[in-house]
Order: C-alpha cells, then sequence, then structure tokens
C-alpha cells in the first residue's frame, strides 16, 4: 500500500466541497489524478479531468492504479465494489462513520478481486516530494521530505505529528501509509510494516498505534524477524478502560488491547516503544546511527 | 450502541427465534401484575446493558405474584456495572433440560463475521474458551454468501445426543440473518435454552448496534440504551461532540482521536493529569468554539492545551474557532499552543494578530507550558490552605 509519483489516480466524487480542496491540492502537488466520478456530472470536467458516471466507465477510459473515495458514509459500499469490480487494484477509503458490515462487504469483493484496501478512516498515503492520495498535508515542508523512514499510522493526526517530529530531528519519509481508525480496515499495520519492509526506499520504520484490537500485537510477530529497524509510539496510555476513544476501534475491553499488552508484544519484538512522539527522532538516531535517512537537499516540489 | 434484555428479545423474534413469554416492569406492584397475568413461575431479571447481572443478585426466580413483587423491589434501584436498573423483565420460567451457547459478532481477524457455538451455555464464553476449549466451535462466515446451512450444521455437530445439529443449526442460520438485518456488531444468545420437549428457547439476548449504522436503524437504535453520561457529556453529544471528562485539571482541545489521546498521554507523562478527552478532528472541525466553552464549563480546568496538527482538519479554520469562543469568554485560565499541519501558516498569523501569541514549536514544550501552571496553582493553594490553618 505505497502509491509512487506517476500512478493514475481517480477522485471518487470528486465534485464535492472536500472532493474539490483535496483534487486540487493533490494535483498541485504533483499527485497524477486521471478522472474523477460523479454519476450525475458524467461527461463534465472538474479540476481539469473527465468526470465519469462510474468506476468502470473511469477505467476503459482513462485506466487507472489507484481510486481515493471523497463518499459519504452510506454510499462507501457501492462506490467502492465499483472500484473493485472495475479492476481498480488499490483503494483509498477516506470516509469515517461507515457501517462495519458494509466495510466486511467491501473487504470480501476486494479478497476476490486481488485488490488492496486502505482504511475506512484513513487520512490517506504520501510519498513525499512525488505525490499523495487522500487529505494528508504533504505540501508542508516541516513535516514531509523525501527520506527514509516509513511511517505506519492509524491516526491522521498523529501520524502528522509523528512526521513533524521526524522531520525537525533531520530525518525525512520514504512512505506514509495512513491504515485507519476503523475495527476492521483493509490494510493492517503488521501488511503496511510488510509493505515497508519489502520497499528498498525504507531504512527504517515507525509504527504509530493506538490503544484497541490487536494489531500491533499481530505486526509485532512479523517484526520480530525483521531487520530493519522498527521505532513505535503507541496512543491511549492515558485513556480509561470501556470508552470508545472518538476512533471506533480505540477501545480497550479488559486486557485486550490495551497499551500495556501491545507495549510488551513490541518490546519483545525488539521495538522501542515510546513515551511521547518527540522521542522518534532521538530512537531513530540510534538505531540508524545519524540521520542518514534524511535527504535535506532536496524539497518537495 | 447497547440494548437492555427486553429491547434485544424482539430482534430474534422477529427473526423466527422463540423467546419466552414476559412483561416490562417498572415498579413492585406491574411486576406483580405480570407475574399474575403470565401465571406461572416466573423469573425477574434486571434491565441494565451489562452482563453478570445474576452474579451482581439483578435475576431472582419469584414462585408466584407476591414473591415477583418482592424481587422486583429489591432489584429496581440497583447499581449494576454503573447502570442504575430502571426496569426489570418478567419472563415466564422455562423447564430447562441443558444450556448452550450461541453468537454472532464481527471479527477484525477475519474482517468478517463470526459464528460461535458452544454446548456450554450460561457462563461466560471467554472462560469456557479457556477451560474446555474443545466446547467452543467458530466459524467466519464469507459475508457474501451468508451463513450457510451445511457450516451451521458443521458448528452444531459432533457433540452427539447432548445437541439435535438440525434445530441448533436452524436457530444459528436465523440468529445469523437478525445480525445482517440489525447491522448488529454481535447479537449473542447465552443461555440458548433446550426445553424438556426439545424445543430451543433464547432466555437471554445481548445486542450492540454498529454505532456508524444508526442512520439506517433508526426505529431500532431508538430502543437502544444510551451510554452513561455527565451533564458535560451529554451537552457535548447534543453538539455532534465527542468529550469525555476525566478528573484532572489540564483541559484539552485537539484534532483527531490519536493526537488527542497522544495529548492526555504526553501530559500524564510530564506529570500533570488531562481533564477531558475532546477530539474536533474529521467533521468536527468547525465546531472549535462550542468545544472551547464545553472544556471551560468544567470548573476543574485550570490552564488549557490546543494542540492541532491538521490533515483533513484544517488547523486555520480550527484557530479561528478557537479564537472566536475566546473572545466571547475572555476566560482567566492559561492556554497553551501547539499548531502543525494544514492551514497552520494562515492560524499562526491570526493566534499572533488577536491574541498576541505565538504556538510553541513542539507538543512537549507546550504541554510542559500548561502542567507547570497546574503543579504551581496547586503549591499555591496547599500553600494558602497550610497558611490558613496556621
Amino acid at each position: 500500500m505505497i502509491v509512487r509519483g506517476g500512478e493514475r489516480v481517480i477522485v471518487q466524487g470528486i465534485t464535492g466541497k472536500q472532493g474539490t480542496f483535496w483534487t486540487e491540492r493533490m494535483q498541485a502537488y504533483g499527485t497524477r489524478v486521471v478522472g474523477g466520478v460523479n454519476p450525475k456530472r458524467s461527461g463534465t470536467e472538474h479540476c481539469g479531468v473527465p468526470v465519469f458516471a462510474s468506476a468502470g466507465d473511469a477505467m476503459r477510459e482513462a485506466g487507472f492504479d489507484v481510486s481515493v473515495l471523497f463518499i459519504p458514509p452510506l454510499g462507501v459500499r457501492a462506490a467502492a465494489i465499483d472500484a473493485i469490480e472495475a479492476g481498480c487494484p488499490r483503494l483509498v477509503v477516506l470516509t469515517e462513520h461507515v457501517p462495519v458490515q458494509d466495510v466486511m462487504e467491501v473487504l470480501a469483493a476486494a479478497r476476490a478481486n486481488s485488490a488492496a484496501v486502505a482504511g475506512p478512516n484513513t487520512a490517506g498515503l504520501v510519498t513525499p516530494g512525488e505525490c499523495f492520495v487522500g487529505f494528508m498535508p504533504a505540501f508542508e515542508p516541516d513535516l514531509f521530505r523525501p527520506g527514509r523512514v516509513g511511517v505506519v499510522s492509524r491516526s491522521g493526526s498523529l501520524g502528522t505529528l509523528i512526521c513533524l517530529n521526524l522531520v525537525q530531528a533531520g530525518f525525512g519519509e520514504s512512505a506514509f501509509i495512513g491504515i485507519g481508525g476503523d475495527p476492521i480496515i483493509g490494510t493492517t499495520t503488521r501488511e503496511a510494516v510488510e509493505a515497508l519492509d519489502a520497499d528498498d526506499r525504507t531504512d527504517a520504520v515507525v509504527v504509530v498505534g493506538e490503544i484497541g484490537g490487536a494489531m500491533e500485537e499481530e505486526a509485532a510477530e512479523y517484526i520480530r524477524d525483521m531487520r530493519k529497524p522498527v521505532v513505535a509510539f503507541i496512543a491511549g496510555g492515558a485513556s480509561p478502560p470501556g470508552k470508545k476513544m472518538g476512533h471506533a476501534g480505540a477501545i480497550v475491553m479488559g486486557d485486550k488491547g490495551s497499551w500495556a499488552s501491545k507495549r510488551r508484544a513490541l518490546e519483545a519484538a525488539g521495538v522501542e516503544v515510546l513515551d511521547t512522539p518527540s522521542g522518534v527522532g532521538p530512537a531513530l538516531r540510534a538505531a540508524l546511527g545519524g540521520p542518514a535517512g534524511a535527504a535535506p537537499s532536496v524539497s518537495p516540489p | 450502541m447497547n440494548f437492555e434484555e427486553h429491547a434485544a428479545k424482539p430482534v430474534l423474534r422477529a427473526a423466527g427465534i422463540a423467546v419466552p413469554r414476559g412483561r416490562l416492569a417498572r415498579n413492585g406492584a406491574d411486576a406483580r401484575a405480570a407475574a399474575a397475568e403470565l401465571g406461572a413461575p416466573v423469573v425477574v431479571k434486571a434491565q441494565v446493558p451489562a452482563g453478570k447481572r445474576g452474579k451482581a443478585g439483578g435475576v431472582r426466580a419469584a414462585g408466584d405474584p407476591l414473591a415477583a413483587e418482592a424481587a422486583a423491589e429489591a432489584i429496581l434501584g440497583m447499581d449494576i456495572a454503573g447502570h442504575r436498573v430502571e426496569s426489570v423483565l418478567v419472563e415466564e420460567q422455562a423447564a430447562i433440560a441443558a444450556e448452550y451457547y450461541a453468537a454472532v459478532l464481527n471479527d477484525p481477524a477475519s474482517r468478517g463475521p463470526l459464528v460461535i457455538f458452544s454446548p456450554e451455555g450460561g457462563m461466560d464464553i471467554e472462560e469456557v474458551a479457556a477451560s474446555k476449549p474443545d466446547r467452543v466451535r467458530r466459524a467466519p462466515v464469507d459475508i457474501t454468501r451468508g451463513l450457510e446451512p451445511e457450516s451451521a450444521r458443521a458448528l452444531a455437530g459432533g457433540f452427539g445426543p447432548e445437541v439435535d445439529e438440525a434445530t441448533v443449526a436452524e436457530v444459528l442460520v436465523a440468529l445469523y440473518r437478525a445480525y445482517r438485518d440489525h447491522d448488529a456488531e454481535l447479537l449473542e444468545v447465552n443461555p440458548l435454552a433446550r426445553l424438556e420437549d426439545g424445543r430451543l428457547v433464547a432466555l437471554d439476548c445481548k445486542l450492540a448496534l454498529d454505532d456508524s449504522a444508526v442512520k439506517r436503524r433508526e426505529a431500532l437504535a431508538s430502543a437502544g440504551r444510551p451510554e452513561p453520561m455527565t451533564a458535560l457529556e451529554a451537552r457535548a453529544e447534543a453538539l455532534g461532540l465527542k468529550y469525555i471528562e476525566l478528573d484532572g485539571d489540564v483541559g484539552v482541545i485537539a484534532n483527531g482521536a490519536g493526537l488527542t489521546m497522544t495529548t492526555m498521554d504526553v501530559i500524564t507523562h510530564h506529570g500533570g493529569r488531562p481533564a477531558n478527552f475532546l477530539e474536533i478532528g474529521g467533521e468536527a472541525y468547525t465546531k472549535a468554539k462550542p468545544a472551547l466553552e464545553l472544556v471551560l464549563a468544567n470548573p476543574r480546568v485550570k490552564c488549557l492545551v490546543v494542540n492541532f496538527c491538521g490533515a483533513f482538519a484544517r488547523t486555520d479554520v480550527m484557530t479561528g474557532g478557537v479564537l472566536d469562543a475566546w473572545e466571547a469568554l475572555s476566560p482567566e485560565v492559561p492556554v497553551f499552543f501547539s499548531v502543525h499541519g494544514t492551514g497552520s501558516a494562515e492560524a499562526r498569523a491570526m493566534l499572533k494578530a488577536r491574541l498576541g501569541v505565538t504556538p510553541y514549536p513542539t507538543m512537549d514544550e507546550a504541554i510542559a507550558g500548561a502542567v507547570a501552571v497546574t503543579v504551581t496553582v496547586t503549591v499555591t493553594a496547599r500553600a494558602a490552605a497550610a497558611e490558613g490553618g496556621t
């Protein structure tokens, strides 16, 4: 679940307020947006690209590699399945509050068609200096610049803060993968870590997790045998149990999903778990021996 | 969203799963009348959206209407797992031959529905899974095909004469359909009783509705029991904000669940105590003004951390809202800003122009500053108290 410059992107829901705002920013940053989808506006142009009636039409007429969905919660199932059945290999579902059984249907369709899904409830994906997909502030130079640290995050806001700390410490990012804050999501922490482990532009990985679920524990099983260093921050240590902390997936029931359980699993796999996000720079410097991950002379276009 | 037993059982009945005859009662006299109407020995059960009611003394058998009245009076007003008992369900007693467990739930591991069956009902399924793992069957379901009768029979089969696989499979298929038709995240029957005549009856039912599906399940949701909330939490909910009141004194406004939790974590890390969780990320990012009013309405708040790291949520819009509220309320608590991400240049300029402040370069510095205030205030208060005492 990494998107690189030059890959063709369509925007489902391009004509809405947020779809328009973020399409313009993606285009300005260099993302290759080749079209949009809105059944009521097909045949027109929006943000300088053609609007299609469906993802199927967009695939036949323009072709694309990634679809990003700016679609209201109850419309996500149909829009995502449209894209999957059109042969879209990667989907980025930004929407929060998609009914979980709809998500399951989308993920079943994705499995049957070998498509990968990031989200729902993700802020998107970034490759600094090349492109971004979603609503990440990739264009802020104090947050994103090309480098060799891969970041996996359930939260957009916290992932952004981690990136700020990385850049302040002299590092840059090879890829940012927002996986989303819902309890059931397409790309798990482990799958995103595996993608960064296989990525030859990535030297180290930062896992930004939070309480709830078992994804950090599952990722730890894989990280145990990784050669690239991994640093983690887990949000929610100070949160009361039994409450949904904003994200539907961020709830602790008993010891399940607890901060302590995640910290234990990650530490047992050799991961340094940080007390505060500002610890990420020193931890990476210790792991990599200096800010070798930085490429200070390169700034985003 | 959770449901009390009496509100969950109609979902089963509509799916064709038998439940005992019962009446809801809000006082002893109603319970007596209900027992008389049902005309048999009854069970009186506390209605709260929580498990382990029996252990808490919230489920009692009653042989006649007067005993039912006494049982109801003993149970009403009890506190069970943080919920006050305001009603009881009076149900006819069943002639139970065996108790099973059945459930369908959203399973993050398989990213689909999971059906669970066990012939060991009437107790906590986690305990059964730990002590007798071979007595708990689980089957992930392909949601595009649904629970097929053969899979249901396989779940119920092989237990010998104690489980009739055909009747149990029928209930499992119906339970799965009810789970799908109502956007449940959990639909659990424990116990599912086999009566002496062989029929299966759901003696209890736990239903959790997916909060994201409430919009298309409004009729069902209206029968749900809201989470217990403080007055401020209820006010926040009415405004469409997610606010959780905590017992510390550092007020928090941040955007995004992850960043808000982290703000609380870092306050704790620096030796302070957060007064609340309040996030205005996502669709709520335009609500900074009511958000600030909420945080300041908590009298414990001695200082405020405003921590924005904008992605979708634009920090210029959020900061503008905070400034509007600040100017309207002119609060006296000190405020500590950390602002980064989308729109941060505009946000910084606004803060400089309207409040004369520059945000801290990092979140840690803003939070350390805020925590120092609460420590100073506490020390001053203690000193004052000590002085007053001598």
